[in-house]
């Protein structure tokens, strides 16, 4: 499915967000689920780990080839989506909903309202 | 940067939906439905590429077989009219320049299948030895005027057969015949690139979409499908087949990469031939080995490959087996731990990961 939900924010990087108190959900768009073809593997990091905007916290790994995933926040992780290891075609599938990689405790609430509206980024991967 | 080079099937990639990739300064599909898919339709059924990008040099005159064979490790004297090799074009290193299919045409006439991104320079590089040692023939770049479209995989020759009055089981593998399709020229080649039985055939550029688009219809029954580079790429690694630029280049010989069989000193001088004769002789340092993931992780080009946990060779190839389910690669490593069941680590992103070596080719189809 390729529906973008309206309440995410994105980044350039290809990442979403979705926001619910104090924790985001952090995937990956449909756009770069397809950008990479059939996915292979997912890396995350431990519950526990420090992961900063913009800086790499773990890969995916296409047919052809290793993409870093870039944290849209700072904070903590607090969980990762365990089904990636085993079932990772869930991100070609379902990249906006089932296949959501880690949820972030967040370090700060604002750093969410200077990400991508949907408005903006489906404008930027249009461009 | 300069302009991206164009098949004449490029409309119709961009029709069905492909995801177009530059590849070696060609912008071609590197997928259509998904690497996986097609790669499956090759081994189960069919499958149809577009390799146009690929060049073909013809060397012609009374002396071709001469440079031919002076300028390749296997012996073009061997081949009877309308049989194809396998061979290296060499240096005189005895390293690779390319590595590239030879088809005998006449006594007269042999037709070189080349790769895409080392065309100018393999012809050039023939066309120098043909001046220098003066042999009676002439060099043709035809790759232009050629384009080439390969339909691979168990159902490919009923696929084919719909096409041409050419009897294709006639045909044996690494063999050719020129005739037509769709009663149009063809010159078509029982050969491939993904370890299935398949033609490959080559045709007029003008021509090549109509022959596209009826082979993608008469395919249909058989499940057919358009495939990308992507899935040429996991077909071939499967099929332990070597690539230039990962397995061989212009610093590897023919018995690094595990291909002494294509080289054929007993038919006398050719380039490179006294270093591999002294090669042969004192044997190789490094050796091309298959490998296997045991842990997590799939090796990629230019990993580092280490032994009792010290750095020895390197990645050249490696993905996914779709058909094994398994992440398969290859690698250089010293002589004496290029042993079928040596364990050996790959270092996957600064993770040393299980992996062991084995023979190739990974994947062998049923005769």
């Amino acid at each position: 499915m390729s529906d973008y939900p309206e309440t995410y924010r994105y980044t350039k990087e290809h990442e979403w967000v979705a926001v619910d108190g104090d924790t985001g959900t952090v995937g990956i768009t449909f756009h770069a689920q397809k950008e990479l073809g059939d996915i292979v593997y997912v890396d995350l990091p431990r519950a526990g780990t420090k992961v900063e905007a913009g800086k790499s916290f773990g890969s995916v790994e296409s047919v052809k080839a290793v993409s870093d995933i870039y944290s849209p926040v700072t904070g903590e992780v607090v969980d990762i989506n365990a089904d990636l290891a085993d079932g990772p075609e869930k991100l070609n599938e379902d990249p906006h909903g089932a296949a959501w990689l880690v949820k972030i405790r967040l370090a700060d609430m604002g750093e969410v309202e200077t990400l991508l509206s949907l408005e903006d980024y489906l404008a930027y991967i249009e461009a | 940067m300069s302009e991206l080079l164009k098949t004449p099937l490029n409309a119709a990639h961009r029709a069905l939906g492909a995801r177009m990739v530059d590849f070696g300064g060609w912008d071609m599909p590197v997928q259509y439905t998904g690497i996986i898919d097609e790669h499956t339709a090759v081994r189960t059924a069919a499958g149809l590429f577009d390799v146009s990008h690929m060049g073909e040099i013809e060397v012609r005159g009374p002396q071709a077989l001469e440079l031919v064979n002076y300028v390749t490790t296997n012996d073009a004297s061997k081949l009877a009219v309308g049989q194809v090799h396998y061979s290296g074009l060499m240096y005189e290193t005895g390293c690779f320049v390319d590595d590239i299919l030879v088809h005998k045409v006449s006594d007269a006439e042999y037709f070189l299948c080349v790769n895409a991104s080392n065309q100018d320079k393999d012809f050039a590089h023939i066309e120098q030895w043909r001046r220098e040692k003066g042999f009676d023939c002439e060099v043709v770049n035809r790759g232009p005027e050629l384009a080439q479209i390969a339909v691979q995989g168990p159902k490919a020759i009923q696929i084919l057969q719909k096409l041409t009055k050419t009897d294709l089981a006639a045909i044996k593998y690494y063999w050719f015949a020129d005739g037509e399709v769709s009663r149009e020229r063809a010159r078509i080649a029982r050969t491939g690139y993904t370890g299935e039985d398949g033609f490959e055939i080559y045709v007029a550029p003008e021509q090549a979409e109509a022959r596209w688009r009826e082979l993608l219809a008469a395919g249909e029954e058989f499940g057919l499908k358009p495939c990308g580079l992507g899935a040429r790429n996991t077909l071939r690694l499967e099929a332990g087949m070597a690539l230039y630029g990962h397995e061989i280049d212009a610093s590897i010989t023919p018995y690094e990469a595990g291909l002494g069989w294509i080289v054929k000193p007993a038919k006398g001088e050719f380039l490179g031939s006294d270093v591999l004769a002294r090669q042969k002789a004192e044997g190789v340092k490094r050796k091309l080995i298959g490998f296997e993931m045991r842990g997590r992780g799939i090796g990629r080009d230019g990993y580092e490959i280490r032994v009792d946990g010290v750095a020895a060779g390197w990645v050249t190839s490696g993905g996914p087996s779709p058909t094994l389910g398994k992440n398969i690669g290859f690698g250089y490593l010293p002589v004496d731990k290029a042993v079928a069941g040596t364990a050996i680590e790959v270092v996957v992103r600064s993770q040393a990961v299980e992996a062991v070596a084995i023979p190739t080719p990974f994947y062998k189809r049923a005769k």
